[in-house]
């Protein structure tokens, strides 16, 4: 299916598959940008994973991130204390994601990479480019419905600006 | 070639308890801190010893502004040079880590051993008969510039300065202590990231010596009813205020045992966690030190924060800007389940801290505050004006002011 393009790992996977993966990576970055951020865990499984991590440490197979939630419990956590507890400027991003592509599949469980730019908007007005980066996600696929099982969003830098409070 | 200093700055009244706003933007102010502080009595940290563990290997870094390579020369010793060619002082190494027999500079292939000894120069003899260097250069002469460095506990440190006590002496007896405590067991790295912060660099060591906020900006505990029953805690500077611990000790085994077991107060209209694991952890020390946070004059920071321990380095960029780099690390007898622990903890500290985000952002807010004030000065006495250490209780600005009687002490301000 790639017509003789040299890839590196891609596979082909059917297009309703495809069609359902790209709108659950397509529906996820309009809920963060238009601050539904309480509809962020729907997003994913009962059992899941989310992780921020910059691309050296990810690279060097270092496990720390910037932010690490490891069940959908710590995914509610970090929004509800986004909303009451935690204190920063308000902004807001805008996901620009593309090149979504398939690398693996195991039953129903796909293995996608997708690249991603956010924009940070700041209350003022200052915007600059925040993160770039690629998500590396594990995405169960059954019937009609698309979930993250993990995502891992992979910053190509190593700097945050400032601070770090809504998720990518 | 000497600044007066007086001239660039007056110090108002009241010792170390009233700072002027203008040393948080002044160029001429940040200029005159290179050269006495981050080039002065003091030591840098520049790294762990442990990523650089083979002859050869080397990182680069700053001291202040100042690019440094820090590196194992071939008999296996440290060494930490200026990274700045002795021809036209371009970099000399441009990778933040790798792997050299000797030190090369790309622009005109002057070459250095791994002391920074000029070994050869091309073209030195000129091409044809022509050109080349005068009869009289010396290549012993023309060396980059070696700084004298102390390797303690696996961390690297390194000075300009030619006074400076050694490196345990300067810091003092109970600031090694802490350090033995957190990093003597040994470091495994999981983990590095940097936060770029709009502010002063001393904004940020501010902050990290600020244990009057802790409970006030950051909300995180308070929202979710995260409170130990009852906890002793104090604050040690070394002599002189140059560096601090701000530490609060469990009062009882029995107390951080019914903390684990999730004895989380959850009050009624209050909020609480959905997974509360985010908050659990051991008795890593026998002392019952559940936190810890050790700032080494001026930028270096030693954090225990229940089992998340971390380095950190706060690096000036420019009057208004600074970047603080973190280490994150476990030890090697840590099994997988601590290693998890930790790794759950990390998401209290950094740039994404539920705990520490704030950090991040207040030094902007007063670095924009205070933009057209510069005569005006800031208020530090909570806990009186001097810098007599207490025993008891957080509700003090003591290490901030140690802090300033360092910076008074190296500045001459
Ligand atoms: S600047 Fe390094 S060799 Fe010329
Ligand atoms: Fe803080």
């Amino acid at each position: 299916m790639h017509g003789g393009l040299i890839v590196d790992g891609s596979i082909s996977a059917p297009g309703d598959v495809r069609q359902l993966i790209s709108d659950l990576i397509i529906e996820y970055a309009h809920a963060i940008d238009d601050d539904r951020l309480e509809s962020w865990t729907d997003f994913f499984t009962d059992e899941c994973s989310y992780r921020i991590i910059n691309r050296e440490n990810h690279d060097k197979g270092r496990v720390v991130g910037i932010m690490d939630c490891s069940s959908k419990g710590m995914l509610q956590d970090r929004i509800l204390a986004l909303r009451e507890a935690n204190v920063f400027e308000p902004h807001t991003y805008r996901h620009i994601v593309s090149g979504t592509r398939v690398v693996g599949q195991e039953g129903d469980v796909f293995n996608v990479e997708t690249s991603f730019l956010v924009v940070r908007t700041m209350q003022e007005g200052d915007m600059a480019v925040f993160c770039t980066g690629k998500y590396i996600d594990e995405i169960v696929v059954a019937g009609s419905t698309a979930r993250f099982i993990s995502r891992i969003v992979v910053c190509d830098s190593n700097r945050i600006d400032t601070l770090i409070v809504i998720p990518i | 070639m000497a600044t007066d200093i007086k001239n660039l700055v007056t110090w108002p009244d009241d010792g170390v308890s009233r700072i002027p706003i203008q040393i948080y933007t002044d160029p001429d102010i940040y200029g005159e801190e290179q050269q006495r502080i981050f080039r002065g009595p003091i030591w840098s940290f520049v790294g762990m010893a442990d990523e650089i563990a083979k002859p050869g290997d080397y990182q680069t870094t700053y001291i202040g502004d100042t690019p440094v390579i820090v590196l194992r020369d071939l008999e296996g010793e440290m060494q930490v040079i200026v990274n700045r060619c002795a021809h036209r002082g371009n970099l000399v190494c441009i990778a933040k880590e790798g792997h050299a027999e000797e030190l090369t500079c790309v622009y005109h292939n002057w070459r250095y051993d791994l002391q920074g000894n000029l070994k050869s120069v091309a073209f030195g003899k000129g091409v044809g008969k022509q050109g080349g260097m005068p009869d009289d250069f010396n290549r012993e002469e023309h060396g980059m510039q070696r700084l004298k460095c102390e390797v303690y506990a696996g961390l690297v440190f390194a000075t300009f300065s030619d006074e400076v006590a050694p490196l345990t002496e300067w810091l003092g007896e109970e600031m090694v202590e802490n350090i033995d405590r957190v990093v003597g067991r040994g470091m495994v790295l999981l983990g590095t990231y940097s936060q770029y912060m709009p502010n002063n660099w001393k904004l940020y060591m501010e902050n990290v010596r600020d244990s009057y906020h802790a409970s006030i900006l950051h909300m995180f505990q308070a929202t979710f009813r995260i409170n130990r029953l009852s906890m002793k805690g104090g604050i040690k500077l070394s002599d002189g205020g140059w560096h601090h611990i701000s530490y609060s000790i469990a009062e009882t085994d029995k107390e951080e045992a019914e903390y684990d077991s999730k004895k989380l107060r959850a009050v009624k209209d209050g909020y609480t966690l959905a997974d509360p694991t985010l908050v659990k952890g051991w008795r890593e020390f026998d002392c019952g030190t559940t936190l810890a946070i050790q700032s080494v004059y001026p930028n270096f920071v030693v954090q225990q924060i229940s089992n998340s321990l971390a380095l950190r380095l706060c690096l000036p960029k420019g009057p208004e800007e600074c970047e603080l780099m973190w280490w994150v690390f476990g030890v090697p007898e840590d099994t997988e389940e601590k290693r998890k622990i930790r790794i759950k903890q990390s998401n209290m500290i950094g740039p994404g801290g539920v705990i520490s985000m704030e950090d991040g952002v207040v030094g902007g807010w007063i670095q924009r505050g205070t933009k057209r004030d510069q005569d005006k000065s800031t208020v530090v006495q909570m806990g009186g004006r001097g810098i007599e250490p207490s025993a008891e209780g957080r509700a003090t600005e003591v290490s901030i002011r140690g802090f300033w009687q360092g910076y008074r002490d190296c500045m001459g301000v």
